[in-house]
């Protein structure tokens, strides 16, 4: 046992049973960030900072929601909306932070891919976080299905009825899911239970594990610039500040954060209060009604891109029917962002896209492609719309399997350089 | 520099996306329509100058109180809620506020041709005739007597303002509920259901589930964005219409003025914070650049 010797005070204290003072410094004040960034750099900790919201708005919901199809609407647009002290600012906070949160976290995406931040050690970070975009999706769906208004029931419809799709077990594994034969109260039950439990526990697990895993291969920077951690953190520790390559997370890295999370929060809360349409979709102010199908079926707009993959395919091919190869495409589209850092051949050179010809244009190309996506996946899929959503479909896979070969060529050009 | 450059294209494309699957979208799905016409100008006009006194006599001799109360008058419906469901699906509306909410064009052409005025004619025909029957006249002008009926309606419509949730009542309560206002239909639910096809739907907070534009239009002409639907057209003055969202935002959306309040209040203090967290990085970055 350590020797406990009388406490100077609270921090000596605490530091003689939970070592504090180093934890600090492990975690804050001596761990090290690359100098050269930009506001990018910030989304991680605004991400953060909408997790925090989402979590914090979520249980108060959580205290007067009613996950049963006779009582979920009116609990929400009753007693949520209505009745309770600003419940309705909860609400807002809540459906706002969860269609803003996802347009944060595509920025950090393509920021990531952009300065090459997925590999050369960096794959862990990428894995961990492709794995919680995966699981914000479900947490997001499984949300959006809570308040049980219209767009709730019908896209839990659609999107259960796809797993229909799967060959040999697909029948079964609709029903498993929904626990009816129809989206129906099991099925309300067992998505609230996801949503305010399982599904944020494994968002938990998995942030602890992504911040983790940054602590080995170290914060990128915008020039992919890499150097001796230890070295510039020494310099810094001497008092050489301005000539050392790193910051301390706490406080200088943090201090620019809270000034980037400002802006977000303020930009946050206009939206909240006078601009939520977009997040907190109209048609879900009308009940569930299995008897009458909204005349536009659409997923929320961060699902768009991917939706679109899905039903690019609209004519059958060579006797396999559009609906299978959609679904194969679709599934295409949602591992194949997981497997960037080994698609990606240029293994063991890191550099931003401005700096890596080909990739560049894959870049943009992809960037643009995705917004196409996204766009017509919101449209009707009829005359032209179809034939620009099945081109940019079409785009879309045959950018991913070009990405190994661009980057091999790439590789091999640099080769010959050295 | 280079910060503010990154900043524009990530503003740009963010707009993109946002005008791609707000807007631009929305226009897409739901196309444009004429704006309200509260003329009702495909029914014509009736110019006749019509006679109150005269229309008080003929409002009795054409039989308008076998169905139709007036209760300001001193005349009870005829039928209870439960009878009047029963014969006509819906329980017919009391007349005493009428001549102040309809419009006396669309109100002449309801009494001459209801299905044609209702915009029904898809639901109702000579095998399923609407159950207000058209007024052929007594003998005399038939513009004359349903212009004296009129002019009978709007001198009996009581002279102070009714209230948002009056006019309401008076124009869509017999159809649909308001629940978060306590307020229900008096129609019988099953009859209701029969005679429109579907129940007509709460409207609670139809406010958050439609524009403005959408519900200015759809009152005043249902055909216009919901063809083939078997709601009628009102008939509405754009005043009386105006108070009937009105009432519909007070119910659906009553946080409105708190929200927007707390808005600002929430944004200047996000303002506040910014700067402060601006100048704290300020002066951090200072030792280290």
């Amino acid at each position: 046992m350590a020797e406990i010797k009388k406490a100077t005070g609270l921090m000596d204290w605490l530091d003689q049973r939970l070592a504090v003072n180093g934890f600090i410094k492990v975690m804050m004040s001596e761990y090290w960030i690359p100098k050269n960034i930009n506001f990018l750099w910030a989304m991680g900790v605004v991400l953060m900072s909408l997790f925090m919201i989402l979590i914090v708005s979520g249980i108060f919901l959580l205290m007067y929601y009613k996950p049963d199809i006779k009582l979920a609407f009116d609990s929400v647009n009753y007693t949520i909306m209505q009745e309770v002290e600003y419940g309705w600012l909860w609400r807002h906070m809540h459906g706002v932070a969860a269609s803003v949160i996802f347009l944060v976290i595509y920025i950090h995406m393509f920021t990531g891919i952009y300065y090459g931040s997925y590999k050369k050690g960096r794959e862990m970070i990428w894995l961990t976080g492709m794995a919680l975009f995966g699981i914000f999706s479900a947490e997001a769906f499984s949300g959006y299905m809570l308040p049980w208004g219209q767009m709730s029931y019908w896209a839990a419809q659609v999107i259960t009825n796809l797993f229909g799709g799967i060959p040999f077990i697909g029948e079964a594994l609709v029903i498993w899911i929904r626990g009816d034969f129809l989206v129906a109260d099991a099925t309300l039950t067992r998505f609230f239970m996801l949503h305010v439990l399982l599904l944020p526990l494994v968002i938990l697990l998995l942030i602890a594990v992504h911040f983790y895993a940054l602590r080995f291969p170290h914060v990128n920077n915008q020039d992919s610039e890499e150097f001796d951690f230890d070295k510039e953190a020494k310099k810094y520790l001497e008092g050489r500040k301005k000539e050392s390559k790193v910051v301390p997370f706490w406080p200088v890295f943090l201090s620019k954060d809270f000034f980037v999370v400002g802006i977000a929060l303020t930009v946050f809360f206009y939206l909240v209060c006078f601009h939520y349409d977009f997040a907190m979709d109209p048609i879900n102010f009308e009940p569930a009604n299995n008897m009458k199908t909204p005349a536009h079926i659409y997923p929320e707009w961060y699902f768009l891109w991917s939706y679109e993959v899905l039903r690019g395919f609209f004519f059958d091919i060579g006797g396999i029917a559009a609906m299978d190869i959609g679904l194969a495409a679709f599934g295409f589209a949602n591992v194949i962002f997981m497997l960037l850092p080994f698609l990606d051949r240029n293994t063991m050179h890191t550099a931003p896209a401005h700096k890596r010809p080909m990739f560049f244009v894959w870049f943009w190309l992809l960037l643009i492609d995705m917004i196409v996506l996204t766009v017509y996946g919101k449209l009707p899929p009829t005359g032209a719309n179809a034939w620009v959503g099945f081109g940019a479909t079409i785009v879309f896979l045959v950018l991913f399997v070009l990405l190994p070969i661009i980057t091999k060529i790439e590789a091999k050009n640099e080769g010959a350089e050295s | 520099m280079r910060e503010l450059k990154i900043l524009v294209v990530v503003l740009f494309f963010t707009a993109v996306v946002y005008w791609g699957v707000e807007p631009f979208a929305h226009s897409q799905m739901h196309p444009h329509v004429a704006p309200a016409d509260f003329a009702f100008k495909d029914l014509g006009t009736n110019d006749k100058k019509g006679n109150a006194s005269k229309g008080a006599e003929t409002f009795l001799s054409a039989g308008c109180t076998g169905c139709h109360g007036v209760a300001s008058q001193g005349m009870p419906s005829p039928m209870d809620d439960a009878a009047a469901s029963a014969s006509f699906g819906v329980v017919p509306p009391d007349l005493s506020n009428a001549g102040a909410i309809y419009d006396k064009h669309f109100l002449s052409a309801l009494i001459k041709d209801p299905t044609k005025a209702l915009k029904v004619e898809h639901k109702f025909n000579e095998t399923r005739p609407h159950p207000m029957i058209a007024f052929y006249g007594l003998g005399g002008d038939l513009d004359q007597e349903v212009a004296d009926i009129v002019a009978y309606l709007q001198s009996i419509a009581p002279i102070a303002p009714l209230s948002d949730k009056q006019v309401f009542q008076d124009a869509c309560g017999r159809c649909h509920d308001m629940k978060y206002d306590k307020t229900m239909s008096h129609s019988d639910k099953a009859a209701l259901t029969a005679y429109m096809g579907t129940l007509p739907p709460d409207l609670s907070i139809m406010i958050r589930a439609k524009s403005d534009e959408y519900l200015s239009t759809f009152i005043n002409n249902p055909q216009k964005q919901l063809a083939g639907t078997s709601m009628p057209r009102v008939g509405l003055t754009e005043k009386a219409q105006n108070q009937v969202i009105s009432y519909m935002e007070k119910v659906g959306d009553r946080k409105k003025a708190e929200r927007e309040d707390l808005g600002y209040k929430l944004i200047g203090y996000m303002v506040l914070f910014t700067l402060l967290a601006f100048a704290w990085k300020v002066k951090i970055w200072r030792e280290v650049h």
